[in-house]
This record gives C-alpha cells, structure tokens and sequence, in this order.
C-alpha cells in the first residue's frame, strides 16, 4: 500500500454569514449576499480542491469542544438540521454527512499511542457542530467526499495557550502518521477565524455590508502581520507567536485547529495562497491554503 | 400590576447530565438526582407560574438571548459526555414572558433578542434543569442565555429586567441558575465510583460558598463573584457570572432560607443542589440587610457594658 499523504491543508473560517449568503438549498434563511471578498476565495479554493484527488476532509473545530480529550466522529452518516446557537436567525441548514470511520479510528488510536487523551463518538443522536459544516460546505459544496470531524481539546482555558500549542502539535503529529498509515489522500482544515472580537449588535439586515468592518485596527493589524508571515512561508514563527496573539486578539486558533495542522504538515516553510481576508461581525477571517506539492501551489493573491 | 416580583424560591442547580443519565452509576450523582427530584416535588407543591433559568452553558454574542419556542422539541446529546446518552425533550416554553423580558432588557439598555427556531440547540444545562425540575411540562419554562462578552453592571441590570417582566405580568417564579461551583473536570475518562472534586482548594472553597448558601447570604456570594472566578473557575470566560444575575433576580439581598439539598462531584466539577427561599426576620444578622439605612436606631441585643 502506498503512504498516505496530506494533499492540501486549508485555513477555512466558518462564520455561518457566508453559507447564509450562498443560500444554498439547504439554508433555510434567505440573504441577499455579503461577505463576497470571503466567499470568492472560498469559491476559488473550492474550485482548486476539485483539480486535486483526495479521499477525506479531516477538521478540527472549535465548536466541538471537549474538555475531557479529544474526540473523533466515530459513525458513517450523521443526518439533522444544524441551527446556529449565536446566530439562529441565519443558519438552520440541513446535512447529510458522510464520515471516514475507518480514519477517523486510525487517528484516534495514533493520538491514544502518542499519550493523548482520546474517546470515539458514536452516539447516532448526536449533532456535527456548525464549524464543520460552514468549512465543509463552502469548500465542498457538492458534499461527496466523506469527512472527519476532530474535536478541540479545551487546554486553553483548562492550561494556557502554550499548553495548547504543545498538545495540538502532538495530535498534529499523531494525525499525520496515522494518514501516512492509511495509504489515504487527505485535506486538512482548520476551521477557525483570526482575531475574534465580535460586536455584541446587529445590523436589522445582517448582511448590509455597509456596517461591517472590523472591530479595532489592533485585531486587523495583528491579523495583517501573521498573514504576512503565512506568505512568506514562516508557520514555525507563527505558531511561536500564536499564544500572544490569542492573549491579544481572543484568537480562535486558541482552539488548536492552526498548530494542530501545521504540525501535521510539519511546518510548512513555503509560502502559503492567500484566498481571502474579510471581518465578520467585527471578527477577522482569512482563507489560505498550504500546498506541499511545489508545481500546484500557487501565488493566489 | 405589583411593583415587586413574587419569587416563589431560587434554585442552583449543577449542568452536567450525570444526574439525568447515570444517577446509579455514582452514590454522589445519585444524591443529586435525589436532590433534583425534592425540588421537582417542591416545585409541584408551589403556586409558582413560571420557571425562569439563567444558564451557563448557553453563551450568547449578540446581546442576550432569551428562548421563546412554544414547544421545542429535539433530541440532544452533550459534546463531552455523548456516551452517557441521549437527551430526548419536549418543553413548554411561557412564550409571553419571553417577549416582555425581552422588552424589559430594551427598556433598561440591553441588547436581546427572543429565539424561537424549530431545532435550535437547548444547551445541556437547561435541558438538564428542565427535565429534572419539571418533567410534565406542568409550569411553562423560559431560559435567558449567558453573554461571553457581559460583565457585572449587564448582568446585574439583566436580572432586574427579569423581575420587571414578573412584576409586569404577576408571575410568581422559580429562578433557576444552571452553574457548577467549582468548574475544572478532570481532563481524562474516569471510573464513575471513583469521581471527587477536582482539587481539595476547589473542595475548600466550595463549601464556604455552600455555607454561604445555607445562610441564605446570596447577595453576598455575588459581592464575591470575582474571588470565586480567581479562585476555583476556569477561565472559560471572564467571570462568574450566575450569581449577579441570580442576586438581582431574586431582590438584591441576604434574606433568604437556604438550603443545600445535595454536594457532590461531577468528573471534578463541584455540583450542588440548593434551595433558596425568600424569609422574613433575619433582619440585622447579615451584610446588606440593615432594617434601616437611613436613621440610626441604635445597635440590638448590646451588651450593657462594654469589655472591660
Ligand atoms: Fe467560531
């Protein structure tokens, strides 16, 4: 059997304003847009992912958040309605996910081997969190590939963010070499925003993009500098730095996601594809994808 | 319309589904279902017309959320605890009250909304209180989220808004607050037999909170809120805020029966039952209850002559 490989890793947020201004089938709210800078890069990367063969999206979301281990979605179809707990008025979307248990089991006995903390989720009533959906869905909109849904440990609030980094890039460890194991093609996500400060209002139509806009220079300067570091192909760097920028800007890569796949890719020194940057509700969201395969990777914008 | 709201008793109640799930797998989670069920009874056996819970495992962002589903209906299962089973429910929500809380919230500054979804995620805690506490559906219910980003002074103003909304319509209310004492669980699966609270600091700390309790001093536990966050919560979020709301909610003093019906611990956390009962006569024994601010009457029960 040949080794399995990372073929893609993406940085993929999931605001659930841009599925909503998709209105796709599935959404029952209707928009009338918005947030186009991210859903054009979310459209562009989707479209990538298409040229490229892969067996299984693999992600790690903060909206699963667990504070005993780390868990894994342990059943082959997970079928409900998932409604938005923050923003209810814009995201009750339909899902009929298939999952990679095979995988999914892999990793999760890799991780238990490197010492962490693991538990397989296979209770059928349970409901995939809107993290991965969002994620999934805008960079698979066609849903035919299975996926597998990692949750994120709670170090942060539990340890620190330091704490955090260490355990995410073990299980990134442990993740790659249980896909290198399986002979498989696989895409990582992280599923999470940059700084993430959101306002505590909202527009009476929340997809008036007259009213959106970061919430302080603070947030888009330290979104604007690790960016920067993603081009210039320093992710070592910018997991060095991941905790103060956590401390200064309530990150979502608190939640593991960033570390947990760069670790996996093993710290790419290449230069990332930037696909998008836009705030949502005052949060900073980027959309980037690392391409270990030198003749694909391209200069995105 | 009566300018003070009737509550009828608050209740603080712990989030994690063992005592719904697994109440015979621990002797201890089995005493707080026991609990549970008393205040049920207690409950059945009031006049109270409404159930109001302030959860803090429904985190909210855009200003305070408040549930105004008739009957939601779903089938829910913990993200943690996913093993212990599922949570099938049906509730009957007081959709009436939900909107004038919302007003009342307006009214006095905040942001809030009502959500009324078919599907919409009831957290685990609510579900937990309500199956538990009212599982006929026999008293409509309401449940007010809890905002990451609130601090004091929001919680504070949010809890008078509750009271103006009972006031409005004459409700007489069970308050309800879905919390932990202490809050750290152990980060990996344990034996159920073998479950204790987390670390003898956070055992410490939450039985001088409970004696706090069973004095009925609740104004002053949310004197101490920021002490308690430092000292035995996680920094899930920025402070402990259940006992600000619960404090304004229920009147702003120390003049309560309290009650602990059940301590134990659950996978760590510090899980207690309490009851909290609105008493008359303990005037001037307590912090916050002089029977008078503004003429001095002289201090009671003096001795006649000072120590020599
Ligand atoms: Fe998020």
């Amino acid at each position: 059997m040949a080794k399995g490989e990372i073929v893609l890793g993406c940085l993929a947020p999931h605001p659930p304003h841009v599925v909503y201004a998709e209105n796709p089938e599935q959404n029952e709210p209707f928009s009338e847009g918005g947030w186009e800078a991210l859903r054009w890069g979310y459209n562009m990367l989707a479209r990538k992912l298409k040229e490229i063969e892969y067996d299984c999206m693999v992600i790690l979301t903060p909206h699963w958040q667990t504070y005993v281990g780390t868990h894994f979605l342990g059943l082959e179809r997970f079928q409900n309605i998932s409604v938005d707990p923050i923003f209810p008025n814009l995201f009750r979307f339909h899902h009929d996910i298939k999952v990679d248990v095979e995988l999914a089991e892999k990793m999760c006995e890799a991780a238990s081997e490197s010492g962490i903390i693991t538990k397989m989720m296979r209770n059928p009533d349970f409901r995939v969190d809107y993290g991965t959906i969002v994620s999934c869905h805008m960079l698979n909109p066609d849903w035919d590939k299975p996926v597998v849904t990692i949750s994120s440990n709670r170090s942060t609030h539990y340890y620190s963010n330091e704490v955090m980094n260490e355990q995410s890039i073990a299980l990134g460890e442990a993740v790659r070499k249980a896909i290198e194991d399986s002979g498989k093609k696989v895409v990582l996500i992280a599923s999470h925003s940059l700084s993430h400060r959101h306002f505590v209002t909202e527009a009476p139509l929340p997809e008036d993009m007259s009213r959106e806009h970061i919430y302080n220079h603070s947030q888009y300067v330290w979104d604007m500098k690790v960016i920067e570091m993603m081009r210039e192909g320093k992710m070592k760097e910018v997991i060095d730095i991941l905790p103060e920028m956590i401390e200064q800007t309530m990150a979502e890569a608190e939640g593991g996601g960033l570390t947990w796949m760069m670790a996996a890719m093993g710290m790419p020194d290449y230069p990332a594809e930037i696909y998008g940057y836009q705030s949502v509700i005052g949060t900073g969201n980027a959309i980037a994808a690392w391409d270990p395969n030198a003749e694909t990777r391209a200069i995105v914008m | 319309m009566s300018e003070e709201p009737e509550i009828v008793m608050g209740l603080y109640v712990p989030p994690h589904p063992h005592p719904l799930l697994a109440p015979d797998q621990n002797e201890g989670w089995g005493r707080l279902r026991e609990a549970y069920d008393t205040c049920r009874q207690r409950i059945e056996e009031s006049d109270a017309d409404l159930i109001l819970i302030y959860s803090t495992t429904w985190p909210s962002i855009i200003g305070h959320q408040i549930q105004a589903h008739p009957k939601p209906v779903f089938t829910h299962v913990d993200d943690d605890f996913h093993f212990l089973g599922s949570m099938p429910y049906e509730f009957r929500m007081d959709t009436e009250y939900a909107e004038s809380f919302k007003d009342a919230c307006e009214e006095r500054g905040l942001q809030a909304r009502t959500v009324s979804y078919d599907g919409f995620p009831i957290d685990t805690g609510s579900i937990v209180a309500l199956k538990l506490l009212n599982p006929e559906n026999r008293i409509p219910a309401c449940i007010v989220s809890s905002n990451v980003y609130s601090n004091r002074a929001e919680q504070i103003v949010l809890g008078k808004a509750a009271r103006d909304a009972m006031a409005k319509l004459g409700k007489k209310a069970v308050v309800v607050v879905v919390a932990s004492l202490s809050n750290r669980m152990f980060t990996e699966h344990i034996d159920p037999a073998e479950d204790r609270i987390h670390s003898a600091k956070d055992d410490e700390w939450n039985q001088k909170i409970l004696e706090f309790f069973a004095d009925g001093r609740l104004e002053d536990i949310s004197q101490l809120s920021r002490d308690i966050q430092s000292q035995i919560r996680v920094s899930k979020v920025v402070a402990y805020k259940p006992a600000w709301w619960m404090a304004a909610t229920m009147g702003q003093h120390n003049n309560y029966h309290g009650e602990v019906l059940a301590y134990e611990a659950l996978h760590g956390a510090g899980g207690a039952v309490i009851q909290l009962t609105p008493a008359k006569g303990s005037i001037g024994d307590k912090e916050f209850d002089e029977d008078d601010v503004e003429f001095y009457h002289g201090d009671r029960h003096v001795l006649d002559k000072g120590s020599l």
